[in-house]
């Protein structure tokens, strides 16, 4: 290595105690954070926050310094996804703020766990206009779940116990907590208590008995079930009640993208991932049931397309911890209102024994093979992402973590990966950043050190965070960055050929460094493959690199991403190819 | 090129031929009408502390909430604060209101207030001052009173239900008016109902102050 400090890097962990001793406000931060239990801290140093990283020298918790402050916002986003406990990001005043808030308005989005800590400006210059003051409750209160200006070091470190608290009961979300300087400075021998939610959050547990009765005597009648599992099934911890009750019942299961891994995708009962870019046989039986158990789901548009054609038939009982949610975007039947796996039990003491419903499984079956998620390859011409997907699935273990960043590369990584297991698919949805994916599985790694993790990005994505490989190296993570390489922001080019007449308007890239060799430049390995039988070895070298590898896959530049619905069409119009697309 | 998968294209495949509103609601397809619009009080109980009426206003601006006034101050109680919102939406919008503005962590509750709510508007009108008898007259019709009296102009305070403002407004024209401001509704729940519930222990750990009355 070139630097002559870097043999001496990571430090040893240096044997910090907990902090019981609480001299000032910062001091009450760092040891409200380690009382709730925080183990990781993603961030970057700057002016304002200068106190709390003070007080956090002696802290046993661990902090990663990362590249820029959305980086920090996404790595502890994604350790939320995988570790269940709230990531926290730390970041100064002005710019280190607004830099985290695409990274709030993800985990916003998604329902992330995750907590940012902020510095200010002294609270005597708060509205001047100081130097690197902003805003920082106005610009960051619409895209968190709430945030909090600190303005007492004697109550911040119960300020900051709450923040975490919220974060990760009830729905899920991303809290802040905005800490002027003079309050992390100011003396205070307040150590904070035990963290607690704020008095006016009470989230369900059980739904009303009445109603999941009558959804339950709906169910029994229902000809053409299908459960709808999405991302609040993994957050709320519930999938074996879930898998354990549509097995039992017999009943199909559907997934959101949040959802991906709620239920193991190589079972029969599975039908994948609906909506705009779903499989086929998900968007059938979507389109067609007659009775839909959409379970911890905020019915997306890009999973409903168009409201008036979303499951047109069906009954809807909505499990949901998030009053908000129920019948917000799709009037619910049965508005089960609670804890999914509470519910899902409930649900399932009100049914005995499997539903009759042969007809429809048989259905389902028959849509599966009707719309087989299938590609065409010729070893000889241009390499398949799909092919890439599916070796890299076949290569590593069911545990292994996918991250993602955004765009065409996403879409093949959820489609072609099969997914078994929760808390492995880790992807930006809502939101839909670029540049999510590399930042990501810094946080999964360190959330999971123990399993593998590889990050599917485009060319695109990861040209928008490629400065956190600098953490990764520094960090020696064992990560994999396969970059599906087509020179251009792929998913937008496919919607202009599709409605823009193929004029590509700032979609192409006419020039892309070589990713191996900036790979090699930061200090990771990196590969170059553009042959099929490069594919196999190349991954199998990259997963076996102690610290962080990039390989760079010259895919097809045409390749394009079906099924497709567009944008507010119909899911029973899926499109499977470029041809069928224009018939619509 | 030839790009996809292979299966049956989107019009050779079966399709059920019910829908939804864009509401979400499934519907009789010969059933299928705009929904109404209703205008319609919610009351907030909300903890007293900075940023709760940006956290309000925020969220009915970037949800597009249809929000026609807002007012808010203090209560009895010092540490608590009520908004009331007029508002014009859809049922379903109505709603979805409540169940946002609930969500809010800063407020306390929100009740959808029955049209036999006391509902009063305070308006204050500058009209121009040559007609004084003629005004203080029709102020009196309004039973409101003159406030302020300069050479050139009668400022004349009227208080009621968000209608009767409007027609005294209306009213006041005939004198030429200069400006207007209106506070919104404010308003309570009839008889002895809670407006917004959330005086209770289990909400604040400290025992409000002994105070008078519903606050």
């Amino acid at each position: 290595m070139t630097n002559p400090e870097f043999d001496q890097y990571p430090p040893e962990d240096h044997e910090g105690e907990p902090t019981t001793e609480v001299d000032c406000g910062a001091d009450a931060v760092v040891a409200s954070l380690e009382q709730a239990g925080v183990e990781i801290l993603f961030g970057v140093q700057g002016g304002a926050i200068m106190p709390v990283y003070d007080a956090l020298y002696d802290s046993p918790m661990r902090h990663i310094t990362m590249g820029h402050e959305q980086g920090a916002a996404h790595a502890a986003d994604a350790y939320g996804i995988v570790s269940g406990e709230p990531g926290v990001c730390v970041a100064t005043s002005g710019p280190g703020a607004t830099n985290l808030i695409t990274g709030l308005a993800d985990a916003n989005m998604d329902s992330d766990p995750l907590v940012a800590l902020t510095g200010q400006v002294p609270t005597g210059m708060v509205g001047n206009d100081a130097f690197q003051e902003t805003d920082t409750i106005g610009v960051t209160g619409p895209v968190t779940k709430t945030n909090y200006f600190a303005d007492d070091s004697d109550t911040v470190g119960d300020v900051v116990g709450e923040a975490v608290e919220l974060s990760r009961r009830g729905r899920p979300g991303p809290t802040v907590v905005d800490l002027p300087k003079d309050v992390t400075l100011g003396e205070t021998d307040q150590r904070p208590s035990e963290p607690r939610l704020p008095d006016t959050y009470h989230p369900p547990d059980r739904a009303d008995q009445e109603t999941v009765e009558a959804a339950a005597e709906a169910l029994k009648r229902a000809e053409k079930p299908v459960i709808l599992s999405g991302g609040g099934v993994i957050k709320g911890e519930a999938t074996a009640e879930l898998r354990s009750f549509a097995i039992e019942k017999g009943i199909p299961v559907i997934t959101t993208m949040p959802g991906t891994g709620s239920f193991p995708e190589d079972h029969d009962l599975a039908l994948e991932m609906a909506g705009m870019h779903g499989t086929g046989y998900a968007n059938m039986g979507i389109t067609h049931c007659d009775y839909l158990l959409g379970i911890g789901t905020r019915f997306d548009d890009r999973l409903t397309g168009a409201i008036e054609t979303f499951a047109p038939e069906a009954e809807l009982a909505h499990i949901d911890i998030d009053p908000a949610e129920i019948s917000k975007n799709i009037k619910a039947d049965y508005p089960l209102l609670g804890d999914a796996g509470t519910v899902i039990g409930q649900l399932d003491g009100a049914i005995a024994g499997p539903l009759d419903i042969d007809p429809w499984r048989e259905q389902c079956r028959t849509w599966k093979e009707e719309y087989p998620m299938d590609y065409e390859w010729d070893p000889d011409g241009p390499l398949k992402p799909q092919y890439v997907v599916e070796t890299f699935d076949e290569l590593t273990d069911d545990d292994t973590i996918v991250t993602t960043g955004v765009g065409q590369h996403q879409m093949w990584a959820v489609q072609y990966w099969t997914y078994t297991e929760p808390r492995t698919w880790v992807s930006s949805h809502g939101l839909g950043t670029m540049g999510y994916g590399l930042p990501a599985a810094i946080g999964a790694k360190l959330a999971a050190p123990k399993q593998d993790v590889v990050c599917f990005d485009g060319d695109g994505s990861f040209l928008m965070t490629g400065e956190e490989l600098a953490v990764a190296v520094r960090e020696n993570l064992d990560i994999v960055v396969a970059i599906l390489n087509n020179a251009a922001v792929g998913m937008v080019r496919q919607w202009q050929d599709a409605f823009f007449e193929g004029r590509h308007s700032a979609s192409q890239y006419p020039w892309i460094p070589a990713f191996d060799k900036l790979a090699e430049a930061f200090g990771a390995e990196g590969f170059a493959v553009e042959q099929y039988d490069e594919v196999a070895e190349t991954i199998e070298a990259a997963l076996a690199v102690d610290g962080p590898a990039v390989i760079d896959f010259h895919i097809d530049p045409d390749e394009n991403v079906y099924p497709m619905v567009p944008s507010g069409g119909d899911n029973g119009r899926f499109a499977l190819s470029e041809a069928q697309l224009e018939d619509l | 090129m030839s790009q996809g998968l292979q299966g049956p294209g989107p019009l050779e495949r079966p399709h059920p031929s019910g829908r939804r509103t864009a509401e979400g609601q499934r519907i009789d397809p010969q059933e299928e009408a705009e929904p109404a619009r209703r205008r319609t009080i919610l009351s907030a109980l909300v903890k007293h502390e900075p940023g709760v009426l940006a956290k309000v206003a925020g969220l009915f601006s970037r949800r597009q909430f249809n929000i026609e006034s807002l007012s808010v101050g203090p209560t009895a109680y010092k540490r608590h604060a009520r908004i009331t919102l007029v508002i014009e939406e859809t049922e379903p919008g109505i709603e979805q209101a409540r169940k946002q503005l609930t969500k809010l962590i800063p407020v306390i509750s929100v009740t959808e207030l029955d049209s036999d709510a006391v509902d009063r508007e305070l308006a204050l009108i500058k009209v121009d001052g040559e007609h004084p008898d003629a005004i203080a007259a029709v102020a009196e019709m309004y039973d409101g009173q003159a406030v302020d009296v300069s050479e050139t102009t009668v400022t004349v305070e009227i208080t009621g239900p968000e209608d009767r403002i409007d027609a005294a407004v209306k009213t006041f024209e005939r004198f030429g008016i200069r400006e207007v401001v209106r506070t919104g509704t404010a308003a309570l729940a009839a008889g002895p109902s809670e407006t917004a519930p959330g005086h209770s222990a289990s909400i604040e750990t400290t025992t409000p102050p002994s105070v008078t009355g519903d606050d």
